[in-house]
């Protein structure tokens, strides 16, 4: 654990709003301790562009410590940085050499587009979820908990999908900008457990089409979202909801969707 | 200023059941026509808006994030109580209210506790319906876990992400409601005041983070649900935007702020390491059920640890000292988070503090790695491990961890009564932002429980009263935002702003909140003096001055600008330090989290003064160069009668 200070080159995305063209910009930081987390060393150049009467650069972020999904910047060419099973906030300086360069951008996703510098907007994923991501029940009818044993193998595979983030780095780096990851990620959490089996089909149909809706392209099946994702939520998931969106749009033709 | 809590009548068992019965309602065809304002999306804000849009009433629902599941209840790890006795180890709801007064150390107010034990269970019940994915055991049955305070097991958990789950469950619900229509939400809007209009809560004004227009926003009811205010320690283990701006432009326009002294300062953190850092890292309470705390007997062999020169596994066991089961040998490595942070500084001040800083102490699993072997541990606790690793760079399975406490939650917040309605009618405060159920000090995994308690179960019920008893039908959804208090509302918070960018000075915002947050953990933290926090007043005035005579901020108001936002939330801080200095001074006994060095016993334990301070102390606002008034709120004990709170 020995640390140390390293100075780095970052080549950073500038864009003031929606509307204008943005450029990279170069900047150095100097004294960044190893030990000090990737979003720490954005604050320390912050402070110092500040004292430079220059602009900070604008960056989503929260909780720091990789839960809530808001921090979002694509590093070195992918999201939250090459490190696997890790968000932006997770990141550390020690993983970074002296004289590194790094360069630093928004996802770029077109149903994301840029708000200013680092931040995008990521509002069409939250209408996904307005379409189907739930169980249709009133707070405060539910039946004692324990009435409905459910599997320790279902509960956790269901909650190997639940670890989503909402962050979409799976939609910032995939080609076609698919939000199949995330949608499946939510349908299977849900479709798993004895509570989600009611609607199995109307959520599957109604979040695949509000995806759709909502300006996202279609899967190629490349892959490269789960490898990006920072919760390791798995490709298995996407051939899950495929099989139920197959089912259901089968049901919806003979007019018995669940 | 009306501090009528209005319990209920009846025995305690019986005065939720009488509340519900006695509490108006709005029937079905007219609850369209009345309004709420929900500010927050955390598991208090969420489930009140999904609740309240359900029932029908039109919802409006703010949060500073791009998306409501962001809000920082997803961060919580470790669990959420409640007292369903599934594991059959002498668990009821009157056991869960005794752990719940006696941990918070005789300062809660007893009906409200009772109530939030009561729907505890139910909560449990509606987050499997919604599809929470908790952990289970094999023949399908819900797994349960220890925490801190309670001698049985009443802890339901999601892995290390109990907290991620429960939000994303209440997200479900506000998202069908959002889809539906029922609610309304707005996501990146701050908001930054209050509007009353003839002394009652009618509306908000908002920024909008993205464009920077001021917003005016009126309803039937407003409901604040944003959160706590650690961050006035700067590090804390909170998200970098929680603030304490909502509940304190509240109390600017005239709602109580009860016993902001009262934070807690949580033990098993990750210690400080540089003045880099932007925070610091919980790790799960529930890591103490398997991990035992120690330090070096001796500060010379801690001093080596320090240097290196040896590492902890070589040092024998009756060389160490596991201070917290020498102290406290019932409760052992799960004493109350209070009374383990106390007793890890009292450690380290001894010189046997084992991290480079001389602040840490060893949370250690080799014994439980003995025991159960690595793959239970790392089924238990992986992810927890994980991030420790990434953090500090070092293997916990081989090494044990370095832990340090931490500002972590803060009891105090706005007075509520039973209604959770404020001093200031139709404004009502849940989850952390008010001072409600955890007295002195918070047990672990109460707050999620109190969050949905709030959110779920006692909002549609007060709510439903506040509107068909005050608002008559033929007025609902009838408030003008043209009418004069909006207007002042939406001027003060434009010329604040203006005023802030026009300063041009040479202090950033952040630079002047770590300043803060240095004084008020050196001087408000976890132990508090009398002399100490005089200065702490004082220091806290001239940082305000700076503050306003030379701050820095670049940009302008009407566009997306993060400095700005955040030296908004750091000049309300500057001005709520202060009072949460006067409340520590003023309460001269101990109690809980908040410690005064002068009331203390002989062996060093918190000593209350019952006589003076059995009450909760309520701060009125008078103006910034005036003295805030106080007003206090005595507390009746009629069912847990207040005893020396002993963990030994
Ligand atoms: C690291 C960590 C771990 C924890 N673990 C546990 C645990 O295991 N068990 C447990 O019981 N408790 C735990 N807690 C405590 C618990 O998470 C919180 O007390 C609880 O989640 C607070 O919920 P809330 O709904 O009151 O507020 P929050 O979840 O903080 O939500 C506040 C909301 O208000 C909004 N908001 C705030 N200010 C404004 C404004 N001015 N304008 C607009 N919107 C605003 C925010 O956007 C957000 O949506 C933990 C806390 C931390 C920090
Ligand atoms: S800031 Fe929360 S996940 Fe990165």
């Amino acid at each position: 654990m020995s640390e140390r200070n390293i100075s780095v080159t970052l080549k950073v995305w500038r864009q003031k709003n929606a509307s204008v063209p943005g450029a990279f910009e170069i900047y150095k930081v100097d004294s960044v301790s190893t030990s000090s987390s990737f979003l720490e060393m954005m604050d320390l150049l912050n402070e110092q562009l500040i004292e430079e009467d220059k602009d900070p650069i604008a960056f989503d972020h929260d909780c720091r410590e990789g839960i809530c999904g808001t921090c979002s910047m694509v590093i070195d060419g992918i999201p939250h940085g090459k490190k696997a099973l890790q968000t932006t906030c997770q990141l550390h300086m020690r993983s970074f050499n002296d004289g590194d360069n790094i360069t630093i951008e928004p996802y770029r996703s077109k149903p994301f587009p840029v708000m200013r510098d680092l931040i995008v907007d990521r509002e069409p994923m939250d209408a996904i979820m307005q379409a189907g991501g739930f169980v249709d029940q009133r707070i405060g009818a539910a039946q004692d908990a324990n009435a409905l044993p459910i599997s320790k193998e279902i509960a956790d595979k269901s909650m190997d999908a639940a670890s989503c983030i909402g962050c979409g780095a799976c939609v910032a780096v995939c080609p076609n900008a698919s939000a199949m990851l995330l949608t499946s990620a939510k349908v299977g959490q849900l479709n798993l457990l004895p509570q989600g089996k009611p609607e199995k089909d109307r959520r599957a149909l109604n979040m695949v089409r509000a995806m759709d809706g909502a300006g996202f392209g279609n899967c190629t099946n490349i892959g490269e979202c789960e490898a990006a994702c920072p919760k390791g939520v798995s490709l298995d998931f996407i051939a899950k909801m495929n099989r139920d969106y197959a089912v259901a749009s089968a049901k919806e033709f003979f007019g018995v969707v669940g | 200023m009306n501090l009528d809590a209005k319990v209920p009548e009846g025995s305690i068992e019986q005065k939720w059941t009488n509340a519900k019965f006695n509490y108006k309602l709005v029937n079905p065809a007219n609850k369209r026509k009345y309004s709420v304002i929900v500010v927050g999306s955390g598991l208090a804000g969420a489930g009140a808006a999904a609740t309240l849009g359900e029932l029908g009433y039109n919802v409006k629902c703010f949060c500073y994030q791009d998306s409501p599941r962001r809000a920082h209840s997803i961060s919580a790890q470790g669990g959420i109580n409640a007292a369903k006795n599934y594991q059959n180890d002498g668990d009821s709801v009157h056991r869960l209210f005794y752990d719940t007064v006696k941990g918070g150390d005789f300062r809660s107010r007893e009906a409200n506790v009772y109530r939030l034990a009561e729907v505890s269970n139910a909560i449990i019940d509606q987050c499997v319906a919604q599809g929470v994915p908790f952990a289970r055991e094999y023949g399908g049955m819900l797994a349960n876990r220890s925490f801190g305070g309670a001698q049985v097991s009443r802890t339901f958990y999601a892995r290390g992400q109990t907290g991620q789950q429960l939000l994303i469950g209440a997200y479900h619900s506000l998202s069908r409601q959002i889809g539906l229509g029922q609610v309304k939400m707005y996501n990146r809007h701050e908001m930054l005041d209050v509007v009353l209009v003839d002394g009652v809560a009618k509306g908000i004004i908002t920024r909008n983070m993205v464009t920077g227009k001021v917003d005016r926003w009126a309803a039937d009811a407003v409901v604040l649900a944003t959160g706590g205010y650690s961050t006035v320690f700067f590090l804390s283990t909170n998200a970098a935007g929680c603030n304490v701006t909502a509940a304190w432009r509240a109390y600017r326009r005239g709602a109580g702020f009860a016993n902001p002294c009262y934070t807690q300062i949580h033990p098993t953190c990750i210690p400080q390491e540089g003045e880099h850092q932007s925070k610091l890292t919980l790790m799960s309470e529930s890591l103490r059920n398997d991990g035992r705390i120690w330090v070096p007997k001796s500060r010379e062999t801690a001093a080596k640890i320090r240097s290196g020169e040896i590492k902890p596994s070589e040092v024998s066991e009756d060389e160490r000292d596991y201070y917290l089961e020498r102290k406290y040998p019932s409760f052992g490595n799960l004493a109350p988070r209070d009374i383990s942070s106390r007793a890890a500084k009292e450690a380290c001040d001894d010189g046997r503090g084992i991290a480079p800083t001389g602040f840490g102490v060893f949370l250690d699993f080799a014994d439980a790695i003995n025991r159960l072997g690595r793959d239970v541990i790392e089924e238990r606790y992986g992810n927890l491990f994980d991030m420790y690793e990434n953090i500090m760079g070092v293997n916990a399975y081989e090494q044990p961890m370095q832990i340090y406490p931490a500002p972590h939650y803060t009891m105090g917040g706005l007075w509520v009564d039973y209604d959770l309605q404020t001093s200031i009618p139709g404004l009502f405060a849940m989850g952390e932002c008010n001072f409600s159920d955890h007295g002195a000090n918070r047990l672990g995994a109460s707050a999620l429980m109190q969050g949905l308690a709030d959110g779920y179960f006692v909002a549609p019920y007060v709510i439903g009263n506040y509107l068909g008893a005050e608002i008559p039908v033929g007025k609902a959804g009838k408030i003008d935002v043209n009418d004069p208090a909006f207007a002042e509302a939406e001027n003060a918070v434009k010329e604040k702003i203006e005023k802030m960018l026009s300063i041009k000075g040479n202090s950033t915002p952040r630079s002047l909140h770590i300043e803060l947050g240095k004084i008020m953990l050196e001087k408000c933290g976890m132990a508090r003096d009398d002399a100490g926090l005089k200065e702490a007043i004082e220091q806290i005035k001239a940082l305000r001055e700076k503050f306003w005579s030379d701050l820095k901020l670049p940009g302008s108001a009407d566009e997306l600008n993060v400095e700005l936002e955040r030296a908004g939330r750091v000049a309300d801080h500057l001005e709520f330090a202060e009072l949460m200095c006067r409340d520590a001074l003023d309460r001269s006994e101990s109690c809980g989290g908040h410690f005064r060095t002068e009331s203390q016993t002989e062996d060093g334990e918190a000593l209350r003064d019952d006589e003076v301070f059995s009450n909760a102390t309520v701060w009125e606002f008078k103006g910034l160069d005036q003295e805030p008034v106080k007003h206090v709120e005595k507390l009746e004990f009629d069912y847990v009668k207040p005893g020396v709170r002993s963990y030994k």
